[in-house]
């Protein structure tokens, strides 16, 4: 597919979430989140490239989220707060990713898995500083000095989410097309032929993982700002399960899968739950199974298919 | 190229116009409703739907009971439940939804404390009124004020310091008590609220141990072992659901309750399952006067039928979530009916449902409850012995006492642990029991 067609099925796909947004306003809030969340998935889909999953990315989600719960009674404005997220998350993403990037695919995720849960044991444990599970309450953030009511506040956040999700999107296709991008695919192949060609490895992945972790706390600062109630549940390891089941369920193979997976997993989630209080788990899990047996590629594949069968 | 992406626009337009749903809103005096929406936040999966499923039971019920004799001012109720069991961000969600697209009446919003602090601004926000029907944090009236959230039930902190009250006058030289809480925002709260009434109504009663296994443990050797050597006189734990049957089981046979008087304030949702396994002489209670055999209910035949009807239907005897459903629900009716008075027979607002919350007085299943002026009820609680009974198969209360809700809840405008810092030895002296 050539970069016009997927620009315009970007483009097509964020007309439809404003649509949706604007036909229907609860779907403001769910939409802001799955956007979020795709860009974090963004970021895992850098790591797929190189062959490495990591299931403990709700870390970055969770420290950025925890980071701006802190400092928005302080500083409450979204320019503020967002930079500042995802800083941290970079930040910390650097010191994990140090130690990390030495391991490799089971490794790998199990390290992630591991630095994530001592980290939600700790938003647990320390209780007197982190409410506990209970978690705490963001105060509304502010838009360049100003103050919105609801109504413009969900707006603001979902275009701002739209927005970063774009550039994200767009860094991420440059990134994969990048030397350094495709050094990652190397990583997958064969890693012994990069270093024979006089490529760190371990850079070339240190340098996606801290990519992937800014990512990560874009989302955490959107979701908590979204929320407006960060719990330790964000770092839990459903939640970095959850964001890989949305690459899967997207597909790796373009920066649009994130999105779209993320939207679909949402969509179906809240309308299962609306439809079957009881059973919606059981129809979110069937819609899984059916598109990692039926459609390996993804939501993305098939849209790739669909297009190339009449191109 | 073309024609593919014409299709994908319409693929694309279908797919959402198909799950779109309508939406407009329009606020004015509402024309009477062919049917009043309530939307029941409650917990359907997960370790906690131990409590949300009793009480989705009871308000299936006694919606049912409720259009059967005409509905509320004549409109029919209808319930909308939704799962908060996937944590805040989906319930968070679910409460838009039900708020701008089913367009609720009335939130009855959710059995976890995190689900509540989270919910409740969002209904303020969206300026819907919402029933506070489970959740037993104190934070939630002591850090902010609100214009439409009422708890129907009293909150963590009288829920707590009964059964303290009731341990200090059964054991007038107690020395030593031990904990084993679940390590989460509830059983680190109830703990301080304990330790702080402990400390104030008694000062000197040492702190054996403080334990917080992991949430959701499925062993409690390491604990009951230590428990067993340090041989505290009482053991304070507020855990609940699967895990309480676990380790009261495991406590059984390790003979823990041989050696030390066990206090558990939520013990009464355990009973029916654990059975015999919990011996007789352990205090417990039901978070308020919930007891299927209430001394002295204030319409006996009101709570015998609600217990046969119960029973009848789901095969198990009703818990406390059944009974703060019923709260939430009378709470309900009862505001419509002032407000229905107020408007002279216009319905109400949503504004107007609210301000009728403001001060009411509705009944419980065993007496009456009152709305505080900061939106908490005031709800009576009920502490007990165990004791086996002949007929049922599971352990009853005896030694009943009822603590007054006006004596044991933190006055308006006060912090739970700053009120409880300033009681005296004296307190303990003025309350029953």
């Amino acid at each position: 597919m050539n970069s016009r067609t997927e620009a315009f099925l970007a483009a097509l796909l964020a007309l439809a979430v404003l649509a949706a947004a604007s036909t229907t306003p609860w779907l403001v809030f769910v939409l802001t989140l799955a956007l979020a969340k795709g860009i974090a998935v963004l970021g895992i889909l850098l790591l797929l490239r190189a062959g490495q999953v990591s299931f403990g990315h709700a870390l970055f989600v969770a420290f950025s989220a925890y980071t701006v719960a802190f400092l928005a009674p302080k500083l409450g404005d979204a320019t503020l707060l967002l930079p500042i997220g995802a800083l941290f998350a970079g930040v910390l993403g650097l010191l994990v990713g140090l130690f990390v990037v030495r391991y490799r695919e089971i490794f790998f995720g199990m390290l992630n898995l591991a630095l994530s849960m001592v980290f939600y044991s700790l938003l647990e444990k320390l209780y007197t500083i982190t409410k506990g599970t209970d978690g705490i309450r963001v105060p509304a953030a502010t838009f360049l000095g100003r103050t919105l009511d609801r109504h413009g506040y969900e707006w603001a956040l979902l275009l701002t989410a739209l927005a970063l999700a774009i550039l994200c999107a767009v860094f991420a296709r440059f990134y994969l097309a990048s030397p350094m991008g495709q050094a990652l695919s190397g990583i997958k192949t064969r890693e012994a032929r990069l270093e024979f060609m006089g490529v760190s490895a371990r850079r070339v992945l240190l340098s996606a993982y801290v990519i992937s972790a800014v990512m990560a706390g874009m989302s955490g600062a959107l979701i908590a700002m979204t929320s407006r109630h960060v719990t330790p549940h964000l770092g839990y390891w459903t939640a970095s399960g959850e964001l890989v089941f949305i690459a899967i369920l997207g597909g790796a193979g373009g920066v649009i899968g994130p999105f779209l997976g993320a939207i679909v997993f949402e969509l179906v989630r809240v309308y299962a739950a609306a439809s079957f209080a009881d059973a919606w788990q059981l129809i979110l899990g069937v819609v899984l199974l059916l598109v990692i047996l039926f459609a390996r590629g993804g939501l993305w594949g098939m849209v790739l298919k669909l297009c190339g069968r009449r191109a | 190229m073309h024609s593919t992406i014409s299709r994908r626009d319409a693929l694309l337009a279908t797919g959402f116009g198909g799950l779109l749903m309508p939406a407009s809103l329009s606020h004015a005096q509402p024309a009477r409703p062919t049917e009043i929406k309530v939307g029941v936040v409650t917990i359907l999966s997960g370790p906690a739907s131990v409590f949300g499923v009793p009480g989705r039971n009871a308000a299936e019920m006694l919606f049912e009971e409720i259009n059967r004799a005409g509905g509320i001012g004549g409109v029919p109720v209808r319930a909308i439940f939704v799962d908060e069991g996937p944590g805040v961000e989906h319930t968070l969600g679910e409460i838009r939804r039900l708020v701008q697209n089913e367009r609720v009446d009335l939130l009855l919003s959710s059995i976890s404390s995190g689900s509540c602090l989270a919910c409740t601004p969002v209904a303020e926000e969206l300026k819907k009124p919402v029933l506070l029907w489970d959740c037993g944090t104190q934070r939630i009236f002591e850090e902010r004020s609100y214009e439409y959230a009422f708890r129907t039930q009293a909150n963590a902190t009288p829920e707590v310091l009964a059964p303290l009250l009731y341990t200090l006058k059964r054991k007038p030289n107690l020395r030593s008590v031990a904990v084993i809480n679940q390590d989460y925002a509830w059983g680190r709260d109830s703990w301080e609220i304990w330790k702080t009434g402990m400390d104030a109504l008694r000062p000197g009663v040492r702190v054996a141990a403080e334990l917080f296994p992991r949430f959701n443990s499925t062993d409690f050797s390491t604990e009951i072992t230590r428990l067993l050597a340090l041989r505290p006189e009482v053991i304070f734990t507020t855990s609940w659901g699967g895990e309480l049957d676990t380790f009261i089981k495991q406590a059984a046979e390790r003979r823990l309750f041989e050696r030390s008087t066990l206090v558990m304030p939520l013990a009464e949702s355990s009973l029916e399952r654990v059975g015999h396994a919990l011996p007789p002489g352990h205090f417990i209670g039901a978070r308020g006067d919930h007891w299927h055999l209430h001394p002295n209910p204030a319409d006996p035949a009101k709570l015998r039928g609600f217990v046969e009807n119960y029973r009848r239907r789901f095969n198990a005897w009703p818990i406390y979530p059944t009974h703060h459903m019923y709260q939430a629900i009378s709470a309900m009716r009862t505001a419509y009916a002032k407000a229905l008075e107020t408007t002279g027979g216009a319905w109400p607002s949503d504004a107007q449902l609210a301000r009728a919350f403001h001060g009411l007085e509705f009944d419980s299943l065993t007496s009456r409850i009152k709305i505080r002026p900061d939106g908490q009820g005031l709800e009576p609680q009920l502490i007990g012995t165990t004791v086996r009974s002949g007929d049922l198969p599971f352990p009853v209360m005896n030694d009943m006492v009822i603590y007054p809700p006006e004596l044991i809840t933190a006055p308006v405008g006060q912090k739970s642990v700053d009120w409880l810092k300033t009681l005296t030895p004296d307190f303990l002296n003025r309350a029953p029991g």
